[in-house]
Formats: structure tokens, C-alpha cells, sequence
């Protein structure tokens, strides 16, 4: 008895902080999502219903932040977990200046995304004066110059993802050549005395062994992607709806903040749906990694 | 399968040390493993031992020599192409993978002509894991089992390919002491069974002797002797081969020979004919010393320990390099243990004498 008070008392400060931080929001924000016609000014509503959804699901701009963010994700966490795995690998397998592409490729991740996002915009924007430098090097290879910035929506799909992906490489890279790092090495000596092939030690060997990290990368990257905002802000201003490159944490803020602004009820719905989707997708992620993790 | 080593040399580069630049890990290697033998490889750690199994596996290449198989010249060959089958010391079991998976790993890697059917490819799983004796335990993962069953896995998996060579490192040390005995007897009874050459590596001298048909022993890249474990305990070629070999280790005198009589501390204590006025260092094997009365060898007596079959006498004695030496006697000697001191007489063919610098052996000449 005793003991199980002392537990309690131990646990007080988490359970407060994460009840008041955490569990009281979430649970307030779903209220929010439920009263219909809420007034921020006189703080009343006119009843209890799912009305916010039914609008929020038939919101053009919703539905656009919600297409937005599934090609976010479905692009840049795969390519990205993909191309980070290359790269590690070929990190592991240099010896010489290791240590510098080490450097190199870490950089991205402690520079400042708005101004890398500003360096991005002035690589691929086209304005009157100039085609910008991607554009000029589209030139050299005999391609027409497009606008990626205020141009066609796969332009502008292209840069985003391009820059997510960026942006997202470091954190992983420096994940996967420690896990890579990690793997003894007699693991490879004895698939050499057996005469394994360079593919099958990396299918068979080294991708179980790393599998863990390469899971939690995974997750992590589909949860991160679907809370892209403030790339794309980055990229093309703070009036996504008008450039049609919203995502859904983008439309949450609009809603909250934005100049049609000051819907709570809709921003909460959102949210809630937002949570919903990111509970699903990861589910279905632990689901999938119980037959390919091994731990 | 007959293995050669024809100076068999492999330096390493080590790019932290500036001074030195080169580390020599094997040094001029010449011998022969006959075929179907236990072979032994034994040292301290750093001796060079696991580079010389490393290079009969092919993982490294040599920098100079060459190794056979038979009569074919294997020194430039993959590992794969070598047919030897190898055990680690931690066993790098994958563990991801069932035992009957780990086992039939190596043989799917077979291509083209030595491909099998999947039946042949099962069939031989299991008689590998029935040769070990894991049959019940084949759907199982290395972690759910114990360390010697691991140990009989890996060693399933390096047999599973008949290899012509199975080679074994260090596959004793990460065993509990009563597993370790059982496994090396069951290393034995494998080796007999498939009458595959087998060479493993150890730092356990009572390891390698026990099992082995020949040990080979190292010391800082360089072979010291080659021989059966009796022979080389016997009649060890130099001090460091007579000290790592024996527990209770060798007891280690400073002597001196004079007018053909071995003197240790003034006092002489055996005859050594033929052999010239000179300092030595002088090595007696725990069961060298005979208890006696009027003996010519007397020490301080510190304690007799009961082992049961026989005791072990506690001494010092001032020429002594170590400070206690031990004597291994009979149970029924007569040592009075409240006494002060005990006398002995030597065994001739127990004591060893040695060159003091060099630790080359000075055999008397008859």
C-alpha cells in the first residue's frame, strides 16, 4: 500500500504535465470539433453534431491540403529512407574521407529551413529578370524553362518534395550508418566464407539486421510528412490555399490564424481527422514491421 | 586434406602507430597439418594465431608464402572456392534466422553445377544438425538457446558444406567451464567422425593439449614448436613454450652450472654432464620434486594444499624467480607439514635448462 503510494507520488509529475499539456488538449480539441456553430467572441454553440466535418470534408481547399500531403508522403518518405540507405552504405563501404562526407551530408540538418527554403526559391523561381539556376541548366540540356515556384502544380509538387526529401536525408543518413556501424562485422565474415553474394549479405544480413532503425525511420518519416507545414511556407509564402500547396497541418492553421481565419470548430476537425489518419497509417506500419523487424 | 604453410608471412599497417608503421602478425610460417588431424593453434592474445587462421580461410591475404591444400595452391583463392568451412568465437549466428535457416544459409549460396535440389539441400541440414546432435532444436531462433548449442549450430552451419578444412576460433572461450569440457570432447568426437582436418585456435593450453593431435605454438607472430602435446611438454624448445605450457605453471629458478653440477643457490642440486660453466635459467615441472629427507634442494615450506589424488607443497626458496614455487607429490609422501622447511630431489628429466637472455634451450649432451 505504502509502496504503491510512493509510485503514484513518483509518477504525479509526468501524469500532471502530460495530462495538462497533452491529454487535456487532445480531449478539448475533439469538443471543439464537435460544436456546431461555436462563436469565438461570445463562446457559445448551437449544438453538438458533425457538421465541422461534413464542411471540412467538402472544403475544396481541405480536400487539396489532403491530396497535397498524401503525395508528400507517398513521394519523399520511401525516396528519402531509400536514397539515405544508399548513401549510408556507401558511406560504410569508404574509408578514405569518410569523415568529410560524414560532415557533408549532416550539414542540412543544422542549417535553418526557412533559409534554405529561400536559397531553394531563388534556385528554382523564374521571374522577369532572371530563369534562375535550375532553369538555366534545364537550358543547357535542351529542356524549356518552367516557373517551379508560381508555375504548373507538378512544378511545384516537384520542388516540394525535392526539398523535403533534402531536408529529411541528414537525420536519416547519420541514423543508418551508426545501425550499419553497429552490425558485427563476424556477421559478414561468415557469409564471405560461404561464398554469399554482395546482394544477398545485403538482403539477407545487413537490411534484417538494420531493420529496427530503418522501421523507426519509416514511422517517424510518415508521421513528420504528414505534419509538413512550414516547408512549404518556406517554399511558396504563407498563402498556401492560393498557391494550391496546402497540407493539412497548413489548412489547420488557416482556419486558426489565417485571413479567412478564427474557425475553431473547423481547424479542431481537421486536426481530429489529421489524427486519425496518422493513427491509421501507423498502425498499419507496426502491423507490417511484426514480419520484417527483427529485433 | 593435407594443409602446407610454405613462409607464410602477413604484416598489417597501422596507421596510428607512426613509429613503427608495420606490425608483423605472422612471421615466416613453414609447417605441414596432416591429413585428418586436430591441430591446435595456441598462444597468448596477439600471438597471431586467429591472422594465421584467417589466412587459411582466405579472409586475409598473405603478404608473402603460400598456403596448399593438397596439392593445390590455394593462397590466392576466395574462401569459397577453398572449401573450409569456419566456426567465430561469438559463433555470428544470424540471429534473425531459424537454426535450420542458419544451417542452410551457406548451402544456398551454392550456384550453377553445385546447386542442390531443395530435398538434397534438407536432407543435409539435417544430417549436420543430427551430427551435432540439435535435431529437436532446428525451428528455433540463437537467442532461445544456450551458448553451447549455439556453438553446435555454428558448427552445423561449417559443416554442411563437407568442407575439406574446418576451422575453429577460440570455440571454447565463450562456454562456462563445464560446458567448455564437454564441448571439446564433443569437438573431438566430430573431428574423429567426419575425419575432417581441423584446426582451431586457442589460449587455453590445457584446451589445446587435451584435444588436439599437434599443437602449434606462437608467440608475437613467430611458431616456437610444432609437435604432439605430450612431446612438447616434455621436451619444450624454449623457456616461453615450457612456461605456457603445464598448470600449475613450470617453477622458473635463476642457476648456475659448475663443474658439471646444476647450482641453485649455492647449493648443488643435480648433475647436468656435458655441459659447459655458465649462468641459466633453470625450469622444474611441478611433479619434478621428489619430498626427501637428505634431498639437496631445501626450501621454506608455506603450505601444503590437499587435492585429494595428490598435494601440492607451497614453497619459496631464495633462487627462485617467482616468489612461492609448487610441487605437485603424491598424497602418501612424507612432507611434515609443521616443519620449517622440505628438501627435495629433482626429477632429471623435469628440469630444463634454458640460455637466461635468449630463453633458448641448452640440452645436455649425453
Amino acid at each position: 500500500m505504502r509502496q504503491e503510494r510512493k509510485a503514484w507520488l513518483y509518477l504525479l509529475p509526468a501524469i500532471l504535465f502530460l495530462g495538462a499539456f497533452l491529454v487535456y488538449p487532445l480531449i478539448d480539441v475533439f469538443i471543439y470539433s464537435v460544436e456546431e456553430g461555436y462563436n469565438f467572441a461570445s463562446q457559445t454553440y448551437f449544438g453538438v453534431g458533425l457538421y465541422n466535418y461534413s464542411y471540412v470534408l467538402h472544403d475544396p481547399y481541405f480536400l487539396q491540403a489532403v491530396k497535397n500531403t498524401f503525395l508528400l508522403v507517398i513521394i519523399t518518405v520511401p525516396l528519402s529512407t531509400g536514397l539515405a540507405l544508399v548513401i549510408s552504405l556507401a558511406l560504410s563501404s569508404i574509408r578514405p574521407l569518410r569523415d568529410l562526407f560524414q560532415t557533408i551530408y549532416f550539414l542540412p540538418y543544422v542549417t535553418n529551413t526557412l533559409a534554405v527554403g529561400l536559397v531553394f526559391m531563388i534556385l528554382f523561381q523564374k521571374t522577369e529578370y532572371t530563369d534562375g539556376l535550375i532553369n538555366l541548366m534545364i537550358q543547357w540540356f535542351g529542356g524549356s524553362s518552367v516557373d517551379f515556384i508560381e508555375g504548373p502544380y507538378w512544378a511545384k509538387m516537384f520542388v516540394l518534395c525535392f526539398y523535403t526529401i533534402w531536408v529529411v536525408m541528414p537525420f536519416k543518413i547519420l541514423i543508418l550508418t551508426s545501425a550499419l556501424a553497429s552490425v558485427n562485422p563476424d556477421y559478414y565474415k561468415a557469409a564471405r566464407v560461404d561464398g554469399t553474394s554482395k546482394g544477398r549479405i545485403f538482403l539477407r544480413i545487413t537490411l534484417p539486421m538494420i531493420s529496427p532503425m530503418v522501421f523507426y525511420l519509416i514511422v517517424t518519416g510518415f508521421i513528420g510528412a504528414f505534419k509538413a507545414y512550414s516547408d512549404a511556407v518556406a517554399l511558396f509564402g504563407t498563402d498556401l490555399n492560393a498557391a494550391g500547396m496546402n497540407t493539412i497541418v497548413g489548412y489547420v492553421y488557416d482556419m486558426l490564424y489565417g485571413d479567412s481565419g478564427g474557425f475553431p470548430s473547423y481547424a479542431s476537425a481537421a486536426a481530429i481527422i489529421l489524427f486519425a489518419i496518422v493513427l491509421t497509417i501507423t498502425c498499419i506500419n507496426l502491423l507490417v514491421s511484426k514480419k520484417h523487424v527483427h529485433y | 586434406m593435407k594443409i602446407q604453410l610454405q613462409h607464410l608471412t602477413k604484416t598489417f599497417h597501422s596507421p596510428g602507430r607512426k613509429s613503427s608503421g608495420e606490425v608483423v602478425a605472422v612471421n615466416d610460417f613453414t609447417f605441414e597439418i596432416p591429413d585428418g588431424q586436430l591441430i591446435g593453434l595456441l598462444g597468448p592474445s596477439g600471438c597471431g594465431k586467429s591472422t594465421t587462421l584467417n589466412l587459411i580461410c582466405g579472409l586475409e591475404r598473405p603478404t608473402g608464402g603460400k598456403i596448399f591444400f593438397g596439392d593445390r595452391d590455394v593462397t590466392d583463392l576466395p574462401p569459397e572456392l577453398r572449401g573450409v568451412g569456419m566456426v567465430f568465437q561469438n559463433y555470428a549466428l544470424y540471429p534473425h534466422l531459424t537454426v535450420r535457416k542458419n544451417i542452410l544459409f551457406p548451402l544456398e549460396n551454392l550456384k550453377g553445377k553445385d546447386r542442390l535440389s531443395k530435398e538434397e539441400m534438407a536432407r543435409r541440414v539435417d544430417e549436420a544438425a543430427s551430427l551435432v546432435q540439435i535435431g529437436e532444436l532446428l525451428d528455433r531462433k540463437p537467442s532461445e538457446l544456450s551458448g553451447g548449442q549455439q556453438q553446435r549450430v555454428a558448427i552445423a552451419r561449417a559443416l554442411v558444406k563437407m568442407p575439406h578444412v574446418l576451422l575453429l576460433d577460440e570455440p571454447l572461450s565463450n562456454l562456462d567451464a563445464r560446458l567448455r569440457l564437454q564441448t571439446r570432447e564433443e569437438i573431438r568426437k566430430i573431428q574423429r567422425a567426419t575425419k575432417i582436418t581441423t584446426v582451431f585456435v586457442t589460449h587455453d593450453q590445457e584446451e589445446a593439449m587435451s584435444i588436439s593431435d599437434r599443437i602449434v605454438v606462437m608467440k608475437e607472430g613467430v611458431l616456437q614448436q610444432i609437435g604432439q602435446p605430450q612431446q612438447v611438454y616434455d621436451d619444450p624448445a624454449n623457456l616461453f613454450v615450457a612456461k605456457f605450457l603445464g598448470t600449475p605453471p613450470i617453477n622458473v629458478f635463476d642457476g648456475q652450472i659448475q663443474g658439471g653440477m646444476l647450482h641453485l643457490g649455492g647449493e648443488a642440486v643435480l648433475p647436468v654432464p656435458g655441459i659447459p660453466d655458465q649462468r641459466v635459467t633453470v625450469g622444474i615441472r611441478p611433479e619434478g620434486f621428489l619430498p626427501q629427507a637428505d634431498g639437496p634442494l631445501s626450501c621454506t615450506l608455506s603450505g601444503v594444499e590437499v587435492m585429494g589424488r595428490d598435494i601440492s607443497v607451497v614453497a619459496s626458496h631464495p633462487a627462485c624467480q617467482s616468489p612461492t614455487l609448487r610441487a605437485i607429490i603424491t598424497a602418501d609422501a612424507p612432507v611434515d607439514r609443521s616443519a620449517q622447511s622440505v628438501c627435495f630431489a629433482l626429477k632429471p628429466e623435469k628440469v630444463f635448462l634454458f640460455q637466461p637472455d635468449s630463453g633458448c634451450r641448452i640440452r645436455s649432451v649425453p
